[in-house]
């Protein structure tokens, strides 16, 4: 049972986070509700799909399938992160003024919140597909001791959401001036952590170079198999034993994130 | 500005193909994953280049091949199999395991 609720608490955790992240993101907006827990649905149905499918998506690509669709689904969250961080820094500001005169109350705008269902309906697809394959291979292997391990997947699907909702009601108590400020930086980095997971898939499939296997090694300092590592991982993209491609990946994200952020950001002819 | 565009295409194909030469040129090596247990155990494979893992899951469950110390880790479904590009590797021992079943699926790569 522990060890079934370790393994699908690993995979919950950074899907948790994520929606976390968004839901502070999304903060005092009209029926974000619905797009957020609509990414939810929409990505746990997909990844009950996917998982139907594992087989053949595995096999597909000369048997590299599995590690292309990872990819393109990793690049579309960044994409997508990218598109909210440079509308917040259009508008967050006077989102941020709004919210602070009317208290809590309802926005409304034309805010990119599908872009954000998608991150969690992607975050949700990828770690739901592998927890949905892993709990059914349990259920069908061994049937005398599926109860304990169903009781095992709760228990990690538990856990994995009490750290969301810790990181969520801690960017709560940001003051609302703040707020957007801080999760448009946890977004970027997010991104940049996504975009280098991303090409640690291409390089797994051989269709990008390494660029130096294993740039530094800090796994007996800080294991991303721990709490704490895997976390990191997820928030700023830690990784204990990076390719040069990842590194390149994560600073290129970070960089065209960044910049699209500040030429498209401030809009002309209004005072600064 | 055709041109540029014309080579800049050029040069993509050629990257493009150089990869897909290199996967071609790789070495393969079979795992083969029966009741929860690689075998082999050990398999040994040349140090100082590219090869091509692939792993067989004859189980009806899914496993996820994960190395650490090789940074790859995979899902194989149930009576499946799938490809993983390892190295050059430094010579060495990687260790890798079954994340499903790591009580038995352990096993370790020695390059050399």
């Amino acid at each position: 049972m522990l060890a079934t609720a370790i393994i699908v608490f690993r995979e919950v955790i950074e899907a948790a986070l994520v929606i976390s992240i968004v839901m502070a993101a999304s903060r005092g907006v009209a029926a974000r509700g619905w797009w957020v827990w609509g990414g939810v649905g929409g990505g746990l149905v997909t990844a009950c799909l996917v998982a139907a499918f594992a087989g053949s998506i595995a096999e597909a690509a000369s048997g590299v399938g599995q590690d292309l669709f990872n990819a393109v689904v990793l690049f579309t969250a960044v994409v997508m992160l990218g598109w909210h961080n440079v509308w917040m820094q259009r508008h967050g500001r006077e989102l941020a003024q709004e919210m602070s005169r009317v208290g809590k109350a309802v926005l409304s705008g034309d805010r990119p919140l599908y872009a954000l269902a998608v991150v969690v309906g992607l975050a949700v697809l990828r770690e739901g597909s592998e927890v949905v394959l892993f709990l059914y291979g349990i259920a069908s292997a061994d049937e005398s001791n599926t109860g304990s391990m169903l009781t095992g997947g709760v228990v990690g699907i538990s856990l994995g959401t009490a750290v969301g909702l810790a990181m969520y009601y801690g960017l709560l108590r940001i003051p609302t001036r703040y707020l957007f400020k801080v999760t448009s930086w946890l977004i970027l980095f997010l991104a940049a952590g996504l975009a280098s997971q991303g090409a640690a898939y291409l390089v797994q499939a051989d269709l990008l170079p390494p660029l130096g296997r294993e740039v530094w090694n800090t796994s007996n300092w800080l294991s991303e198999d721990s709490l704490i590592g895997q976390v990191l991982h997820t928030l700023i993209g830690y990784v204990s034993r990076p390719d040069g491609m990842q590194i390149l990946f994560y600073l290129a994200t970070l960089a065209i994130i960044s910049s699209l952020m500040r030429v498209f950001g401030d809009r002309p002819g209004r005072p600064a | 500005m055709q041109n540029r565009t014309h080579s800049a295409r050029f040069t993509a194909l050629s990257v493009w193909l150089m990869v897909c030469g290199s996967v071609s040129a790789a070495e393969t090596y079979t795992l083969t994953i029966k009741e929860h247990r690689f075998e082999p155990v050990e398999l040994e494979v040349p140090a100082g280049q590219k090869i091509k893992l692939i792993v067989k899951n004859e189980d009806p469950t899914p496993e996820e091949f994960e190395s650490r110390s090789l940074k790859r880790e995979k899902i194989i479904p149930g009576k499946s199999q799938a490809t993983v590009s390892v190295g050059p590797l430094d010579p060495g021992t990687y260790e890798f395991f079954g994340e499903f079943h790591e009580e038995s699926a352990k096993g370790r790569i020695v390059a050399k």
